[in-house]
C-alpha cells in the first residue's frame, strides 16, 4: 500500500521568499469565503473527521498547485464522493441528480456561534500512565509511513527531549483512517536545529514538533550516539 | 506562486457545489452568510492582542497565561475552533518564538482569526523551521545573534500563542492602547510588536 502526502513540506528548499501581507487581507477572490463556509458546513454534519479532511487534501494529486481554498473545495469534493453524500455527475452538474443520503447533523444559521465557540476538543481520558516525562530524550521513528501521519519527515529518526506532556488526544494515524480515536499520549519533542539539519542550521535555533506516544521510542540518556543519527537514514 | 486554479472556474465550482449541498439538504445556506461573518468580524487578531496586553498589565493574568493558556483566554471570551487547546509561549531577550505548521496550515483560530495566505503558503512551511533568520528577515526583522530561536511546528490539535515583548516606554499606556500595538504576525513570531 503507497501512500502519498503532498503536504509534509518542512525543510524543503526551492519554495523562494515569504511574501507578507497586511493584517486585514483574509480573501483574495470571493469565492474564497464561500469556501470556507461551504467546508466548515459541509463538515459539521459530521461525515468525516478533521484528520480525514487533512488526509483528503494533503493526498490531492495537484496539491502543489492549488491555492489553499481550492485545496478545500477538491478536498470537499472527494469527501463527498468518498462518502456517497455526493457523486462526480452531480458535482459536474451542479445539481441533485440522485436522493440525497442521510446526515448526521445539519448546522442551523442559529447554532453557528455556540459551534465555533465550543470547538472539538481532542483530549481525552488516558488508557495507560504516560511513558515519557519533561526531559527525557526520545527517538522519533523513521521511513515511510502508509497512511496520514502527523510526523513530519524532517523530524523522522531524530533525537529530541520531552519538553511538554499533554495528556492523552485522539490519534490522528487511526483517526483519519477511520479506526476510531485511539486516543495516545501527546508530547512537545524539541530538537536542536543541528540534529535536524547538521551544518545548515541556524545555530541557536531549535524545533518542535507535537508528536503522540507510538511516533517516539526511549534513548538510554547514556547512548554515546545521542547525537549521531547520521548513519541511520 | 503559480496556481492552476483559474478564479471564473473556481468561482462557478464553488456556486455549484452550494446549489448541490443545499438541494441536497446538507447545509442551511444561511449559516454559510454567519460563518463568513464570524471570521470577517468578530475572530480575529484583535482578539489575541487582548490577550496579550492584558498579560503585559497583570502579572496574574501573564502566569495564568503561561500556565494554561486554554483556561486565560477562555477568561477573556474566546474560545473554541482551532483553539481548544492553547500553549502560550512568552518572548524574552534571550529566546524568540515563532510558529508554523509545516503539514497544513494549522493556526489558532479564536485569537488570530483565519491564516495568512503566507502562513499557508509553501515558502514559510519549508523554510520557517530550517531558515529562521531568513523567514525574519523576509518580514524585516532583524535579532540579534545572541537570540535564541525556538520554532513550534503544530503538528497535532495543540495551537500556540506567541506573547511578544512588550515595547520600551509604555508604561504610560492603557491596556487599550498596548492592544493596538500586538500585531498579529507578533502573535505568530514573524514580527514584532510596535513600539508607540
Amino acid at each position: 500500500m503507497s501512500y502519498e502526502s503532498h503536504a509534509d513540506l518542512g525543510g524543503q528548499s526551492g519554495h523562494g521568499r515569504v511574501l507578507p501581507e497586511r493584517e486585514g487581507e483574509l480573501f483574495h477572490a470571493a469565492w474564497e469565503p464561500k469556501a470556507l463556509a461551504l467546508t466548515l458546513a459541509a463538515g459539521a454534519t459530521g461525515s468525516w473527521n478533521i484528520d480525514m479532511g487533512r488526509s483528503a487534501r494533503e493526498t490531492l494529486p495537484d496539491y502543489a498547485k492549488l491555492s489553499y481554498y481550492a485545496l478545500w473545495i477538491k478536498g470537499l469534493e472527494k469527501l463527498l464522493a468518498l462518502r456517497g453524500l455526493a457523486d462526480a455527475e452531480e458535482i459536474a452538474a451542479g445539481r441533485m441528480l440522485k436522493s440525497p443520503k442521510p446526515v448526521t447533523r445539519v448546522l442551523a444559521a442559529a447554532d453557528v456561534p455556540r459551534v465555533l465557540a465550543a470547538g472539538s476538543p481532542t483530549v481525552r481520558a488516558a488508557m495507560s500512565p504516560a511513558r515519557f516525562s519533561v526531559g527525557d530524550p526520545v527517538r522519533t521513528l523513521s521511513g515511510d509511513v502508509p497512511h496520514h501521519t502527523r510526523l513530519p519527515r524532517y523530524a523522522r529518526g531524530k533525537i529530541g527531549r520531552i519538553d511538554r506532556v499533554h495528556g492523552a488526544h485522539v490519534f490522528a494515524d487511526t483517526n483519519a483512517q477511520g479506526l476510531g480515536e485511539q486516543p495516545r499520549w501527546l508530547y512537545t519533542v524539541v530538537f536542536d536545529a543541528a540534529e535536524l539539519w547538521g551544518a545548515q542550521a541556524t545555530a541557536g535555533s531549535s524545533v518542535s514538533i507535537d508528536a503522540w506516544e507510538p511516533y517516539l521510542e526511549a534513548v538510554a540518556t547514556s547512548s554515546p550516539s545521542l547525537r549521531d543519527t547520521s548513519q541511520e537514514r | 506562486m503559480a496556481h492552476a486554479d483559474n478564479p471564473d472556474e473556481m468561482d462557478l465550482r464553488v456556486r455549484a457545489l452550494q446549489t448541490l449541498l443545499t438541494q441536497k439538504g446538507y447545509i442551511d445556506p444561511a449559516a454559510l452568510d454567519v460563518l463568513v461573518d464570524s471570521y470577517q468580524t468578530r475572530i480575529g487578531p484583535r482578539n489575541g492582542a487582548r490577550v496579550v496586553a492584558r498579560s503585559w498589565v497583570d502579572g496574574t493574568f501573564r502566569n495564568r497565561l503561561l500556565s494554561d493558556a486554554t483556561a486565560a483566554i477562555a477568561s477573556l471570551g474566546y474560545t473554541g475552533r482551532q483553539g481548544e487547546h492553547m500553549i502560550a509561549v512568552e518572548n524574552t531577550a534571550d529566546c524568540h518564538n515563532m510558529v508554523v505548521c509545516t503539514l497544513c496550515s494549522c493556526y489558532p483560530w479564536p485569537v488570530l482569526g483565519l491564516p495568512p495566505t503566507w502562513y499557508k503558503s509553501a515558502p514559510y512551511r519549508a523554510r520557517a523551521v530550517k531558515d529562521p533568520r531568513g523567514v525574519l528577515a523576509d518580514f524585516g526583522v532583524t535579532l540579534p545573534d545572541s537570540t535564541q530561536i525556538r520554532l513550534w511546528d503544530s503538528t497535532a490539535e495543540v495551537r500556540y500563542l506567541v506573547v511578544p515583548r512588550r515595547p520600551p516606554r509604555t508604561e504610560a499606556l492603557s491596556e487599550e492602547e498596548l492592544s493596538a500595538l500586538v500585531t498579529r504576525d507578533s502573535m505568530i513570531g514573524t514580527g514584532l510588536a510596535l513600539t508607540p
